[in-house]
């Protein structure tokens, strides 16, 4: 029993940052149809960009984490959007899908040949330290992701139903025509989503390094997981996003105690693949209608 | 360039310059470009040596499997992440039969294409039940679960260590031992493949996959029987990936889990896109990029994939319908001709 419950706290803890990635993914593709097959890279990056302004600039940690962001946020959400989005979204999805591969690459050998191909440390805001909770050991690390995650998830609930720009937003994820029509700004509010995800990226990121360690392959795993999450939970809802990343967290954690390490992958893909046969919009989600 | 399959019956009356070179009616500009460049690269190696020769050998094997998925992403439409995955499955099917067992290579060929076939068949199921692009999902789950099981069932597979000493095929009764003659078995084997999807998509089934991909619903409202063609188009292009597979393991003479991941599979699909989705040559092109280009980019080090990708990236700002749609707008403003895509 205390095992599982350490299982189930650690399942929580890499859930959220899945969950994090996860509602990055869908809101971004909710305003703009856009698949972003380096959303595992967008958390990846920040903690190694991060690390980078330290070491270049010789900064204290809170100033390199600012440089770092900053510059993620303005490269990966503001200028993702203008220079890659936007020329090719009149295109059709495939082409754009296919040039953030091709931008994953990019990210991910940036990492390995501007930075390093060893992981490294990166600093904790927690101590490592664990407390016995029923008699499981939990390291408050994982306590820590687990409230950020939560305090993060909940302000943009907040944000994005409880506030004006929010409202906006959302308006125009449901129907951007319309919401033109009324005079939302859309161009800004599509905009807004993409610096929304790169931020939500960072915090993923500031997150999971110093348990997972600032690696570039790292990506490659989260964005798989993040894929799994938002496509189990249904990705046109944040909501959904939300709980598919703590199923595929929890399930990925028992897995690997309970039933198979070298299989662990294995089984959040097949709970992807029956969640698909069963209820193909996902277990939050509604249908999307046809259009002939 | 070649025309995309869509307009190819258009283009069979607007050419009227085509009954002047007295040609059986049904050879087109892609067959021809088929014929010269199988001539050219029976013979291109000569002088380039042995890597070289490999490179150029490579490059075919990718292009099989590539044309398989440009049938069923370029042609029908269908989103699939697990042709790195499938062309595997031919590959460790050759290896295991032809090591293990000493079946020959034909019928390694054949039965690897079969097993392929079946498991795309399979595998299709699920795509008919829901949306087009969960297919992308289910296929990327197939692609990991292969991956693993070619990890870790080692009694099988030899796991990381990978199956060694694959022998290559006779011809006739000469060993096509070397890379020069090899070579020129791929080159023939591809021309085969090519020839038939050629021909697949001029045919009645390459229009019914078209329609497929243009509009499923409408396709069906005018009588496709989509169910089938769906599975069909999925199938016949897994097959082309484990026809790639077959060649890829006596080429290469040992295989390890590590060509057929996932990322191989996105690879894959970034060269069909890049090349020219839907165009016949297309498939060519895009493994040109894939894979000679960063062998010319080995100058630059350890940087050569970031400036790989970023090619790719621009060229597809540049150019969404990849190099073909590039060369046909280039070849259509030359010959003033309006209207092309």
């Amino acid at each position: 029993m205390a095992e599982f419950i350490a299982y189930l706290i650690a399942g929580i803890a890499t859930g959220a940052i899945y969950a994090l990635a996860a509602i990055g993914f869908t809101l971004v593709w909710q305003t703009s149809q856009t698949i972003n097959f380096a959303q595992g890279e967008f958390v990846m990056l920040p903690a190694v960009l991060v690390l980078l302004a330290i070491k270049l600039f010789g900064a204290p940690i809170w100033l390199g984490a600012l440089i770092g962001i900053a510059a993620f946020l303005l490269v990966f959400g503001v200028g993702f959007k203008l220079t890659v989005v936007d020329p090719m979204i009149k295109h059709g999805v495939l082409p754009l899908a296919i040039a953030t591969m091709a931008l994953s690459i990019i990210m991910k050998e940036g990492a390995k040949d501007g930075f390093s191909a060893e992981a490294q440390n990166f600093p904790s805001f927690v101590p490592s330290q664990t407390i016995s909770v029923f008699g499981a050991s939990i390291s408050l690390q994982h306590l820590a992701i687990i409230a950020v995650a939560f305090a993060v998830i909940w302000a943009l609930q907040w944000f994005v139903g409880g506030t004006r720009l929010g409202r906006q937003m959302q308006a125009t994820a449901q129907n951007p025509t319309v919401a033109r029509i009324l005079g939302i700004p859309v161009e800004r509010m599509v905009l807004l989503t993409f610096v929304i995800n790169a931020a939500l990226a960072v915090v993923a990121s500031v997150l999971i390094s110093p348990i997972y360690l600032a690696k570039f392959s790292n990506g490659e795993v989260i964005g798989l997981f993040a894929f799994i999450a938002a496509i189990v939970g249904g990705f046109n809802q944040v909501r959904g996003a939300l709980v598919g990343g703590l199923i595929v967290g929890i399930v990925d954690s028992m897995a690997a105690a309970y039933i198979s390490t070298q299989y662990r992958l294995a089984v959040p893909l097949v709970l992807l693949v029956v969640v698909i046969l069963l209820k193909p919009e996902g277990l939050m989600g509604r249908k999307e209608e046809r259009r002939v | 360039m070649t025309a995309p399959a869509t307009h190819e019956s258009l283009q069979h009356e607007s050419l009227p310059q085509r009954s002047r070179l007295s040609l059986p009616a049904f050879v087109d500009g892609s067959l021809l470009t088929l014929i010269a460049g199988a001539v050219i690269l029976w013979f291109a190696p000569v002088g380039m040596g042995r890597y070289g020769t490999y490179v150029l050998s490579l490059w075919l094997v990718m292009s099989v499997a590539v044309m398989g998925l440009n049938l069923t992403l370029g042609y029908a439409g269908l989103k699939s992440l697990a042709q790195a995955a499938f062309m595997g499955l031919g590959a460790y099917t050759t290896a295991i039969l032809t090591t293990k067992y000493g079946v020959s290579w034909y019928a390694a060929f054949a039965l690897s294409g079969l097993l392929t076939f079946a498991v795309g068949l399979v595998l299709g199921f699920p795509a008919l039940r829901v949306k087009a692009h969960y297919l992308a999902f289910v296929t990327l789950a197939f692609s990991t679960l292969i991956w693993l099981i070619m990890r870790n069932e080692q009694w099988l597979t030899g796991g990381v260590f990978g199956i060694s000493n694959i022998n290559r095929p006779e011809f006739l009764g000469i060993k096509l031992f070397g890379a020069l003659e090899f070579h020129r078995f791929v080159v023939v084997v591809t021309f085969i493949l090519a020839v038939v999807l050629w021909w697949m998509i001029r045919s009645p089934w390459g229009r019914a996959f078209t329609a497929l991909r243009e509009n499923p619903i409408r396709a069906a409202s005018l009588g496709v029987d989509t169910r089938m063609y769906t599975l069909l188009a999925f199938a016949i292009g897994s097959a082309y990936a484990g026809f790639a597979g077959v060649l890829y393991a006596p080429l290469v003479e040992f295989i390890d889990p590590s060509p057929f991941s996932l990322s191989q599979s996105f690879f894959l699909l970034l060269m069909v896109v890049a090349g020219g989705s839907g165009y016949l040559l297309g498939p060519f092109i895009g493994a040109l990029l894939g894979v000679v280009l960063p062998e010319w980019l080995r100058f630059a080090g350890s940087l050569y994939l970031i400036i790989f990708a970023t090619i790719v990236m621009l060229l597809l700002i540049a150019c969404p319908q990849g190099v073909s749609g590039l060369l046909e707008r280039g070849w259509a403003k030359l010959s003033g001709k309006a209207g092309a895509r």
